[in-house]
């Protein structure tokens, strides 16, 4: 692994340095510079892993019809999905397009269709996978280029829970602090380990039939404010208003597809069912 | 961007062998429920014979009987009910929020439970049919 960030890093302070001149460099000229770096890493890699990638590009004439590449990438110890695909666009196809920032889980940015299961490609190990690996943008989105997808319905998804904090029941102090008893820490706790990746929302059938459904996500990001103390009576209300309307809470059918993918084992399915069950409580009357 | 590409639903069913456990619990539970659904009309428009008279509804029955695919159709109708109240218990329980973590075991437990009465049912349904 180390040698590995090593050479990564040599490689990015060489591009940073001449990048005017590279810019300037004929295509020809990259790409036999590409094909002698391959050739050199290969040769001194005991292992190679074959990846085969989802390729599209409307932009492109010849590239507009969807297909896959398969790339031979040096296996390394420790290896992930995204170390594979960085791989094989700096080394043979710099045209290779693929998001990805904080390589640590965190950001949510390259969540994948790794062998048929939404993974984030940084927290896949290539070892725990059946070879050739085979990756593909998420499912259930329209695809901009190779394995970019169309965020945008996934975010105004999210946008329409209202995903932050609100409250009218400010202390009166100017300087005093809002705390959240431990109780009601620990029960929104996995709630708000999620990174907006959108593997769930990829892998829920549901969601797929039905544009309107809040999705997973959504949905769970609703429980981790409804069940703030915190925000007072009047907004679990508003918020559960929300939730609970046909495409809420109520499209779920419990396939735990969310549950089972996501790379940050927040208990999606269970916060769904708990939050149909308030959503019964506030609504039911006995007089 | 000026284009972006549907796959459309490919990565549905064409993916069936990589469903899980809760994916094949809720295509048998859909499955189960319509089957059940289309029993109950069959099933009503067998009794509606006994408006006739006794002899015509002994008659109906008799000859139903009498046909070998019934025999084994009943077999069958009788595993989608036993998967369907299985099944139903469990989602019953994950609609409690209880023994989540289970659900996937639940659900084999309801295919193995279902086996077992289908089998257990084979002599009662089939007795004398050959």
């Amino acid at each position: 692994m180390s040698t590995q960030v090593q050479e990564r890093e040599t490689d990015t302070e060489a591009e940073e340095t001449s990048d005017q001149q590279q810019r300037r460099r004929s295509e020809t000229g990259e790409r036999d510079d590409m094909r002698e770096r391959a050739e050199t890493d290969l040769s001194e890699a005991d292992e190679t892993v074959r990846i085969k990638v989802f390729r599209y590009d409307p932009e492109v004439e010849g590239k507009k019809d969807p297909r896959f590449d398969t790339f031979e990438v040096p296996f390394r110890k420790g290896m992930t999905v995204l170390d594979s695909l960085i791989y094989a666009r700096d080394h043979f196809d710099s045209s290779l397009t693929f998001r990805h920032s904080c390589r640590q889980a965190i950001c949510g940015s390259d969540a994948l269709f790794v062998n048929g299961r939404q993974r984030l490609g940084c927290k896949t190990q290539m070892v725990d996978l059946e070879w050739p690996v085979r990756i593909e943008p998420l499912p259930h989105a329209e695809v901009v280029k190779d394995l970019v997808v169309d965020m945008e319905h996934f975010y105004d998804q999210m946008e329409a829970v209202e995903p932050y904090f609100q409250t009218n029941d400010l202390p009166d102090g100017e300087l005093e602090e809002q705390r959240q008893t431990r109780e009601n820490r620990e029960k929104v706790k996995m709630s708000t380990r999620c990174i907006w990746c959108s593997a769930c929302m990829s892998s829920c059938n549901i969601a797929a039939g039905d544009n309107e459904y809040l999705g997973p996500a959504a949905i769970n990001k609703a429980y981790r404010f409804a069940m703030d103390k915190r925000e007072g009576a009047d907004i679990k209300e508003h918020r559960l208003n929300i939730i609970e309307q046909e495409h809420g809470v109520w499209r779920c059918q419990t396939q735990f597809s969310c549950t089972e993918v996501c790379p940050k084992d927040i208990p999606l399915t269970e916060h769904i069912q708990e939050l149909k069950r308030e959503a019964v409580k506030s609504n039911l009357k006995f007089w | 961007m000026s284009q972006s590409y549907d796959r459309g639903l490919i990565e549905d069913f064409g993916r069936w062998q990589e469903f899980s456990a809760g994916m094949w619990a809720w295509i048998f539970h859909k499955f189960t429920g319509w089957v059940l659904i289309g029993y109950l009309f069959t099933h009503v428009a067998v009794l509606s014979t006994a408006t006739v008279d006794g002899a015509t509804y002994t008659q109906t029955l008799q000859g139903l009987e009498s046909l070998l695919i019934v025999r084994f159709l009943e077999v069958g109708l009788l595993a989608v009910a036993a998967f369907h109240i299985l099944n139903g218990i469990r989602l019953l329980f994950v609609d409690l929020g209880v023994g989540l973590e289970a659900q996937d075991k639940a659900f084999y437990a309801a295919l193995i439970g279902t086996a077992a009465i289908a089998v257990a049912s084979i002599p009662t349904f089939l007795l004398g049919a050959f």
